[in-house]
């Protein structure tokens, strides 16, 4: 069942991913490597991994037709995967479930990772509980302070979180922080990142335990059209909802595939997070990538509304499929995804994330263009009620 | 042969170790370093380490970290870099090496990066992101140019590795003495004598030994020395001096001369041991 046609051979999608790293990684990063390559094959891995994702995690989410919004715009159906609805009320628990379970396997105690907005932070934290690990999360202190909730959800969850003063004190700078921290730390600790980012093999590693997504949205559809939606849609920052969407239908050639990158400002206002559309090829995280630098090479401070898009660079295999053209990536601005934040929220009572937001706003447009009969799959990467706080203020709103 | 190989031997024949001293350029201002480099030659520095200051710099502590921060806001750029080196170069004959991330050396181009480098007379690169296997195309562009590419080894490195490594390496071999990342520390590990041992085999006869991270008292030096490695870098208490001195260049430049001398005593070996 598992495509292995694009399991990167030396870590490489096409050109892009491999392993920029400190020679002190090396050595884990292998030790990872072959850990992920016994246990990716093993039955009882993949049974617990199933138990923890249907018994604790809440899966399968739904497939539902948001028929109010369908008739609304007038064109293609549309239809939400709900992964607001899973625990932790985001994608991000697939991630974390199966590497805390893989960080376990392999006999590592001790668990960091990084977070811009603190829903991979949170994640991280709800496995670690679940799992009995312990838990450190770094977290740039400008992000602290705008998501002082997820700080001490963190913490009731009984991680420690460490506050990242170094750059621009955002989700770059903590991933750089929790890297340092692993090169002192490698021999007792796992390093859990949160997207389809990083030196090989976590691109590899996050997208199969995202590829849930695909696979269980496949098969709903199959159920409730008999066929293979025309368009997938999902929000990219690092990647990871968008290729645990689009991963089981690369071979499905008739399945269009769009990521949705935040145009934050506008693209022209240089004030985005737009590294596949407006980026150029670099070296980022210990990966081969589009990133979001000046002429000289230096990271370019990034923007948008939504926190989880907020990173100057994205997973290699978004960049690959980019120039193979199997995948189509656009943006949506700040005002356009919290127009279709207030949309869906008016018209399905469901209240998403900024972050798919920008996947909603960009479905919308795209299906008045479509027939009646045409079938688009919008994945709900998370549920909004982190981002309640930040929309008011955006629309002027004193609560 | 080229010069830093050139540097090595002609310390050995003195029964000395290298004084390898880095800082990062453009820190805290790209007029200043010309002058600090000069400073850490009159001191005693055998070679130059010339940093690229780059806006995420994973294998640096705090203190480089800030460095790195002061020569970007000052409008510090590759290229200026390379031009600084130059500028010593048309001076002294030190070797200098330049250490950056990858980053900033792909935005460039492979090819003009090192053209521009072999036009500045740099001896060496160090790129501490970039591991052998990433290393093809890089390395062969810098043959053809003639600079040396020099490679880190960690204590996590296992020894098939440390052979390919040493393969791969010219100039010398950059040890990495700690699992961690760059700053000043109290001494020098066990774990980094065992590591300076468990390496000399496989580059003795080969390739100097340098080792670096953590280094920042002449006892220091002289425990790496004394304990046969070729030479000793130093980058963090440098570092350390231009941050403190940074309004009172006269000051810095005497503290970093002073600084250079006293490590660079440090790694004289003991002359009835010849």
């Amino acid at each position: 069942m598992r495509k292995l046609s694009l399991y990167p051979v030396g870590g490489k999608y096409g050109r892009y991913g491999g392993q920029f790293v400190p020679e002190t990684l090396m050595a884990a990063l292998s030790e990872l490597e072959e850990a992920y390559e016994r246990l990716r094959e093993d039955p009882d891995f993949q049974k617990q991994l199933r138990y923890y994702l249907s018994e604790y995690a809440g899966r399968p989410t739904p497939l539902y037709y948001a028929e109010n919004l369908t008739k609304k715009v007038g064109g293609a159906k549309i239809y939400l995967k709900r992964e607001d609805l899973a625990h932790g009320g985001a994608h991000k628990i697939n991630n974390t479930l199966g590497q805390a379970l893989l960080a376990k396997s392999m006999g590592k105690r001790r668990v960091i990772a990084e977070t811009g907005a603190g829903q991979h932070g949170v994640a991280t934290a709800i496995a670690c509980a679940a799992l009995e690990l312990k838990t450190e999360i770094y977290m740039g202190s400008e992000d602290m302070e705008r998501q002082r909730l997820n700080v001490f959800r963190m913490r009731l969850l009984d991680a420690e979180v460490h506050r990242v003063e170094s750059g621009s004190k955002t989700l770059k700078d903590s991933i750089n922080e929790a890297l340092r921290d692993w090169v002192t730390n490698v021999q007792t600790t796992y390093y859990l990142i949160g997207s389809v980012v990083g030196p090989h093999p976590y691109p590899v590693i996050v997208r199969d335990f995202q590829s849930v997504i695909g696979y269980e949205l496949k098969e709903q559809i199959t159920q409730k059209e008999g066929r293979l939606p025309d368009v997938l849609i999902a929000c990219v920052g690092g990647g990871s909802n968008a290729m645990g969407t689009f991963y089981p239908f690369v071979d499905d050639k008739a399945v269009k595939m769009i990521g949705v990158e935040a145009a934050g400002c506008g693209i022209e206002s240089g004030k985005h997070a737009a590294s596949l559309y407006a980026g150029a090829e670099g070296v980022l995280h210990g990966m081969q990538t589009y990133v979001l630098q000046d002429e000289h090479g230096q990271i370019q401070t990034t923007h948008s509304i939504s926190a989880g898009l907020d990173y100057p660079g994205v997973g290699p295999e978004h960049s690959f499929l980019k120039g193979i053209e199997r995948a189509q990536y656009t943006v949506a601005t700040d005002g356009e995804a919290v127009k279709a934040f207030l949309d869906l929220s008016k018209n399905e009572g469901i209240v998403p994330a900024l972050e798919p937001s920008h996947a909603l706003a960009y479905a919308v447009k795209i299906a008045q263009t479509m027939g009646r009969d045409q079938i688009i799959v919008v994945t709900l990467s998370g549920r909004g009620d982190k981002d309640v706080e930040v929309v008011a203020k955006y629309l002027g709103v004193k609560m | 042969m080229r010069e830093i190989e050139k540097t090595f031997q002609n310390l050995k024949k003195r029964n000395e170790g290298a004084l390898i001293a880095y800082v990062a350029g453009g820190d805290p201002k790209p007029e200043y370093t010309p002058d600090i480099v000069e400073a850490l030659i009159d001191g005693g520095a055998d070679i130059i380490e010339l940093g690229i200051p780059f806006s995420d710099p994973v294998a640096d502590g705090p203190t480089i970290q800030a460095a790195t921060v002061r020569a970007l806001n000052a409008g510090t750029t590759p290229k200026m870099v390379l031009e600084m080196v130059s500028e010593v170069k048309d001076r002294h004959r030190v070797p200098i090496t330049v250490l950056t991330y990858y980053n900033p050396v792909f935005r460039m181009g492979l090819e003009d990066f090192f053209k521009s480098a072999s036009r500045c007379g740099v001896d060496g690169l160090v790129v501490p992101d970039l591991p052998i296997e990433e290393a093809r195309d890089y390395k062969r562009v810098a043959e053809a140019y003639e600079i040396d590419t020099i490679f880190l080894a960690a204590p996590s490195t296992s020894t098939e590795r440390l052979r390919k490594i040493v393969e791969h390496t010219s100039g010398f071999l950059y040890l990495v003495s700690v699992f961690g990342v760059t700053g000043t520390r109290k001494e020098v590990q066990e774990l980094t004598v065992n590591l300076i041992r468990k390496a000399l085999p496989f580059t003795t006869g080969k390739i100097p030994l340098a080792v670096g991270f953590g280094i920042s008292k002449p006892e220091h030096v002289r425990t790496i020395i004394t304990n046969e490695a070729d030479g000793a870098i130093v980058g963090s208490r440098f570092v350390k001096i231009i941050e403190k001195n940074r309004e009172n260049n006269d000051e810095m430049i005497e503290e970093i001369k002073k600084c250079a001398h006293e490590l660079k005593k440090a790694t004289i070996r003991n002359r009835s041991s010849e």
